[in-house]
């Protein structure tokens, strides 16, 4: 934790309060103004949506499969073109960046995956230095950084592994890593918990407010919405590409800490308390 | 930094994923050995048929009445001539010498005979194409009416002509048809491995992608690995080939001097142009392979 606070710019203090009011006088990380994605079979994915995340919020896009939750994260990537709308991302419309400027847009945005896409071929320790080999960040920098990464996800231990030799949950925590080491603004999250038990879940749950609570915006999208309402977070809720719902977070205490929300979290899903090696 | 970076990423692809890497270095070097040993024989069949093609000629006659001004002039005139490589006096004396050497039995005693020299001085005129002999004869002979004086007579040995023409020609075709025929095999061939290869490796394409990787970035490592097959392919092709050449080929033309005659390309060249090619067919092929993966 002590690590994580040192490493990150120098507001996380003010990142609670600054959630509150957020989105009225600066610009949104997020925005989607009427937003709709066509596929090319004619299916609509999401359709005419709006909403705007400010920042340092924590927000959970839920709904069931195939509501376009995935969509948006992938709309947010620009790994697809909304057929109609506009998204803008800290301010800069997504469809004036230039196909070759792409890269450059990914690289402030970590991205966690439900399959966690590590590169099969690779140590976990190189699984995270890719991403800082990306943007071209020196050896001596990667040495320093990677290590400190990874005794936060508590894989300290797992460095020379690769990845099918980790549990999912392990797993998961490679991809948290890769997709926080060099502190995007904005970090998203497509069914991170998807694949694991509820345990572990809280567990990677616990990890990615850890990382909200440093200032990142992180967007989070599941169908797990048990999990969600305990969470008590933002919620948008996506049913057949419609935003149904849009809770403002009225219920939690953002402040709160990471351990204060884990043990709640088990309280109220039932979970035991064994905890994650963390 | 940067470029030991791509190189080590190179390496690491090669190691980790060697079948497929093999499957490329074999398909490559098969396809140089079949162009190594295709390449000598296109050129030795076609330096066959040129040189086949190369006696094509139309004789000149010169009238027995000619002096010898008015067969300078005509050498001149003919020399003129467009479409002339080269125009060749043969004198009576030399026109004789010639008959005899070819038909010894029937000139021997067939001159001595005649108690004269029966045979005309002549001009031999080599076209520059062989294919437009027909032209120099109706310039110099329009309707079978030789132009100038001192022509007796113009003769092409039409038939002759005709066969040397089809017969070389059809085996220029022919070779060039196979050449083609092989160079798109080969293409498609190594197309496939490599895509073969690459298309293995997709899902860790996107992934890079997604993390923020440029085109560019992801793409020099695999350019690289396609430079190290296409370069050991050539280099096992070029040593099969120097090891056939020396044990097969060699001593063959020491013993037939035919086999040596026809010009072929150099054995250093060869190595050169089979290298480049391995190595340019073995990058590209992956640098343009990984294109559509790239599109995420």
């Amino acid at each position: 934790m002590g690590v994580l606070m040192a490493t990150v710019r120098a507001r996380p203090a003010a990142a609670g309060e600054e959630s509150r009011r957020a989105p009225k006088t600066e610009v949104p990380v997020v925005e989607f103004r009427n937003v709709t994605k066509v596929y090319d079979g004619g299916s609509v994915a999401v359709d005419q949506v709006s909403m705007r995340i400010g920042r340092g919020e924590f927000v959970f896009l839920v709904g069931p499969t195939g509501c376009g939750k995935s969509t948006c994260i992938r709309l947010l990537q620009k790994e697809l073109e909304p057929s109609k709308g506009e998204i803008a991302i800290a301010g800069r419309q997504l469809g004036e960046i230039p196909r070759s400027r792409v890269p450059y847009l990914r690289r402030n945005i970590g991205v966690v995956f439900q399959d966690y896409k590590l590169l099969p071929n690779r140590t976990v320790y190189d699984n995270v230095a890719y991403s800082l080999q990306v943007i071209g960040e020196g050896r001596q920098q990667i040495r320093r950084k990677v290590p400190d990464i990874l005794r936060l996800v508590g894989l300290s231990t797992k460095l020379h592994n690769f990845p099918d030799e980790l549990s999912g949950g392990e797993q998961q925590r490679v991809s948290i890593a890769r997709a926080f080491v060099n502190h995007p603004p904005l970090l998203l999250a497509d069914e991170p918990t998807g694949n694991l038990d509820p345990e572990t879940s809280i567990g990677i749950m616990q990890l990615i407010y850890r990382i909200n609570r440093t200032g990142t915006t992180v967007v989070v999208a599941t169908h797990d919405k048990e999990m969600v309402d305990k969470m008590r977070r933002r919620v948008i809720e996506l049913r057949e590409g419609r935003i149904v719902r849009d809770e403002k977070s009225g219920l939690y205490r953002p402040d709160e800490s990471t351990t204060e929300f884990a043990i709640r979290l088990r309280g109220e899903l039932g979970v035991g308390v064994e905890g994650h090696p963390n | 930094m940067r470029w030991g970076f791509f190189v080590r990423e190179a390496l690491r692809g090669l190691r980790r994923s060697s079948a497929p890497a093999l499957a490329a270095l074999l398909t490559v070097l098969l396809t140089a050995l079949v162009l190594g040993v295709f390449i000598p024989i296109v050129q030795a069949t076609t330096g066959t048929a040129n040189e086949v093609r190369d006696r094509v000629a139309v004789d000149v006659y010169v009238k027995e009445s000619a002096t010898q001004v008015e067969q300078a002039e005509l050498k001149e005139a003919l020399e003129a001539t467009s479409n002339v490589r080269s125009v060749e006096f043969i004198s009576k004396g030399e026109a004789l010498a010639r008959a005899q050497e070819k038909n010894p039995k029937a000139f021997k005693e067939g001159a001595a005979l005649l108690g004269s020299n029966p045979l005309p001085a002549s001009f031999r005129v080599r076209p520059e194409d062989p294919d437009e002999l027909d032209e120099i004869v109706q310039r110099l002979a329009p309707g079978g009416q030789p132009q100038l004086a001192a022509i007796d007579e113009v003769r092409d040995r039409e038939e002759d002509t005709d066969k040397i023409l089809s017969a070389t020609g059809l085996v220029k075709a022919l070779t060039a048809g196979l050449a083609v025929l092989l160079v798109f095999a080969s293409i498609a061939l190594i197309a496939n491995t490599i895509r073969l290869s690459i298309f293995a490796r997709r899902r860790e394409v996107e992934v890079m992608k997604l993390v923020g990787a440029t085109n560019w970035f992801i793409r020099w490592p695999f350019v690289i690995e396609g430079v190290i097959v296409g370069f050991f392919a050539g280099l096992l092709a070029v040593l099969l080939l120097t090891i056939a050449k020396e044990t097969f080929i060699d001593p063959l033309s020491e013993r037939f001097e035919l086999l040596a005659a026809p010009e072929t390309i150099d054995f250093g060249l060869l190595v050169i142009v089979l290298m480049v090619a391995c190595i340019a067919v073995s990058a590209l092929g992956s640098g343009i392979t990984l294109r559509r993966f790239l599109r995420v």
